[in-house]
């Protein structure tokens, strides 16, 4: 294999700070080479055959931090290789997986099984979860230890909360000695059992059980405070309302050390989108208000929350062709991530290097893998995207099995032309 | 390609009653009105006309009901439709099949109106869009029940002439009710001030953003209302989850006639049924003939149900 050039493109790299005209070498390895504007015509070997990307974005491929993929148990919904195939339009070429499979990924023989099926049915990169509790029950730990070093990134019940305090301090106490990575779906069972959607005047007028956004607050302010006694790697998976954004500005301030994530669902949704019972828009958390969607993007911007995530969730048909308190809840997104995301850019909410972070070098450091930067010497995973391309949400031209998209018709701006896995093309668009 | 775009184009919207939200006051006026002509019917000794030969109704009741259900039954047979009623305790529904495929199985047998009352909130809305018929809501979850509303307000007018400018409250479980949403919405549209009257834990969040003031004091909410409308507390909410117990949730918020010396002299008091005397009501004023029109409210329920049937299947 020989070295490839990519030139005249918009390099950003947020990591580094870069956002140039320049160029890319990848190595016959399939590593990158070279990076920058000094990357350009002039200075390559003139017979070099060199891809030139028309000042098109080259940015360091996403790094999704939370996706269920299906595979074991629910193929139905979605495998491996229509996962990576949809993430790969998206311009996705790392995720980490959920354990909520059947069974559940919560020993260690199915973690040779999982990492086998991703390394051969999937072309991006599979960065396994497994769940904090046996079974995702919340009484019995998992083997945190043994886990990790199989290759295990981080430790989740994936859809579920911890709810038991005791568990959840000893599991704490526990992660910080084998340095393992905690991520909370933060929510409290009891407030929000049987609920479907926020509670507020939405949910009063469609006559549906809400829940209350305390639910997501009491659970972080929990585990915020058993971080000052057992401080271990912790990640809030995705919070959704400007009263959690609230208590963790006051923990940041306060010194605390731990991350946050956000779904992109809840930063460019709200309830109003649910409209006439659209099962497609019950997510876990729910959508809230426009309030609470506004300070999840001050919060961001300001830096208190550091990652968006896809929390790509495919659910077939029939489990959305419910009526929307028995359909089951999520929303397939890992294709839309970026384009959505985009969104953010155009509208002027959100600054580009600070969306680009919060989908590639962000989540690589929380997650402490090699990815999400464009340096020397590491796998060329890379996402060519044309940021101003519009073009229109159709569900059967997504390339996940399943079309539960929430965002079908709606109007974008940023399409992905090519995605890079170590160092090869892995998705062109046509 | 083209040509199915023009035909989509051009097939006429399904109406359906699905609800309060979504109907307009001229709309809201047609019922009423043609209500008022089935009333004299109902009182007659031949009650049946034949308007709705030939056309088939189907009641698709998912929770137990015995008022609504018979109303809805009458009102189809009054009309001259034929009328089945399914029982869902010995349906498919209880061997797993979906809301859906049961509407495709009705469909396929080409009903022209749908009753269907069911516990999960925007059921009927789900249904409409898969049949070919015209849906009546009989009441989903805590969402809505319009003809209740409807009743209610022809019952009222009935007796005081209008609705517009009443001052109307509304008490009890709140929070669990489609009658009390519903009833909202109707009676701002025909110019009514609502007010709620429930306890903390019974009042849905954000009530105030639907047109209603909201009182936690009984005596306050009442004063100077022409409507007293009490609402049903379901037994398993007495004791200990929402309230301490069923003693004093009477004590604070059973009606009395104490308490309802607050409203007008002339102050009515209504029911959707089915009572707890001594729980939300007290009995002998639940029986005050002078007062009291629950059982208008039942009489009236039926001509509303056949105005309603009359309209959504002559829509189509």
């Amino acid at each position: 294999m020989k070295d490839k050039y990519l030139i005249n493109a918009r390099i950003i790299d947020p990591k580094n700070q870069i956002d140039e005209i320049g160029g890319l070498i990848i190595d016959s390895k399939g590593l990158i080479k070279a990076v920058g504007k000094k990357v350009a015509n002039g200075n390559l070997p003139s017979k070099a055959q060199k891809i030139d990307l028309k000042k098109q974005v080259l940015m360091p491929g996403i790094v999704d931090m939370r996706v269920f993929v299906g595979e074991p148990g629910f193929e139905y919904k979605e495998n491996f290789r229509t996962f990576s195939n949809s993430a790969l339009a998206g311009g996705v070429t790392s995720a980490v997986s959920m354990p909520n499979t059947s069974p559940i990924i919560d020993n260690v023989s199915m973690v040779d099984f999982l990492k086998r099926r991703g390394r051969d049915k999937s072309k991006i990169n599979i960065f396994p979860s497994a769940s904090l509790t046996k079974n995702t029950d919340g009484k019995q730990m998992t083997e945190f230890g043994l886990l990790k070093r199989k290759g295990i990134v981080a430790f989740t019940d994936g859809i579920k909360t911890v709810q038991n305090p005791l568990l959840m301090s000893r599991i704490m106490s526990l992660a910080s000695q084998s340095n393992a990575l905690i991520m909370q779906h933060a929510e409290d069972n009891i407030l929000s059992e049987n609920g479907v959607i926020n509670e507020g005047e939405i949910s009063t007028r469609l006559g549906l059980k809400g829940i209350p956004s305390l639910a997501e607050k009491i659970i972080v302010e929990r585990d915020l405070s058993f971080l000052e006694e057992y401080f271990c790697r912790y990640h809030i998976s995705q919070i959704s309302s400007e009263k959690t954004v609230q208590a963790i500005k006051k923990a940041k301030k306060d010194g605390k050390i731990f991350s946050t994530g956000v779904s992109i669902n809840n930063l460019s949704l709200n309830e109003n989108d649910i409209g006439d019972f659209k099962t497609f828009l019950k997510l876990s958390p729910p959508l809230r208000t426009e309030n609470d969607r506004l300070s999840l993007v001050n919060g961001l911007n300001q830096g208190f929350i550091d990652v968006i995530v896809s929390d790509h969730k495919p659910e077939d048909e029939e489990s959305k062709r419910l009526t929307f308190s028995q359909a089951a809840s999520g929303a397939s997104g890992v294709e839309t991530l970026l384009p959505l995301a985009l969104e953010l850019y155009h509208n002027k909410s959100i600054k580009l290097d600070k969306l680009i972070a919060a989908i590639t070098s962000n989540p690589a450091k929380i997650l402490k893998i090699e990815k999400g930067t464009l340096q020397k010497g590491k796998d060329a995973d890379l996402c060519v995207v044309d940021i101003n391309k519009p073009w229109i949400v159709n569900k059967n031209k997504l390339k996940s099995k399943s079309k539960n998209t929430p965002i079908e018709n709606r109007k974008l701006q940023g399409q992905v032309l090519k995605t890079f896995v170590k160092g090869e093309i892995a998705y062109e668009r046509i | 390609m083209a040509v199915i775009k023009k035909f989509r184009a051009v097939k006429k919207k399904q109406n359906h009653l699905l609800g309060i939200q979504g109907l307009s006051f001229s709309e809201i006026e047609n019922i009423l009105k043609q209500a008022k002509t089935f009333i004299t019917l109902n009182k007659s000794s031949s009650k049946k006309i034949d308007i709705l030969r030939g056309k088939t109704q189907i009641n698709l009741f998912f929770e137990p009901s015995t008022r609504t259900q018979s109303s809805f039954e009458l009102a189809g047979k009054r009309l001259g439709a034929d009328v089945m009623s399914m029982n869902i305790t010995n349906s498919a529904i209880k061997k797993g099949e979906t809301l859906i495929d049961t509407a495709m199985t009705l469909n396929a047998m080409h009903p022209d109106i749908i009753v269907i009352r069911h516990q999960d909130s925007g059921a009927p809305n789900l249904l409409s869009r898969k049949v070919n018929c015209a849906v009546i809501n009989a009441g989903d979850g805590r969402r809505e029940h319009p003809t209740q509303a409807l009743l209610d307000a022809l019952t009222i007018i009935n007796r005081k002439g209008k609705v517009e400018g009443l001052k109307i409250a509304i008490c009890g479980d709140i929070l669990h009710s489609r009658v009390a949403r519903s009833n909202i919405y109707l009676m701002n549209m025909l110019g009514a001030e609502v007010n709620v009257v429930a306890p903390k834990t019974l009042l849905p969040h954000s009530i105030e953003r639907l047109g209603v003031k909201s009182f936690n004091n009984m005596k306050k909410g009442l004063e100077n209302c022409d409507i007293v409308m009490m609402l049903r507390l379901q037994n398993e909410r007495m004791h200990g989850a929402f309230l301490p117990s069923a003693r004093e949730y009477y004590e604070y918020f059973g009606l009395t006639p104490e308490k309802l010396k607050m409203a007008k002299k002339n102050a009515l008091i209504m029911h959707p049924g089915p009572m707890n005397r001594g729980v939300e009501i007290d009995t002998n004023l639940a029986d005050d003939i002078n007062k009291s029109l629950i059982r208008e409210q039942v009489e009236l329920g039926v001509a509303v149900r056949m105005a309603c049937l009359k309209i959504y299947c002559k829509k189509n």
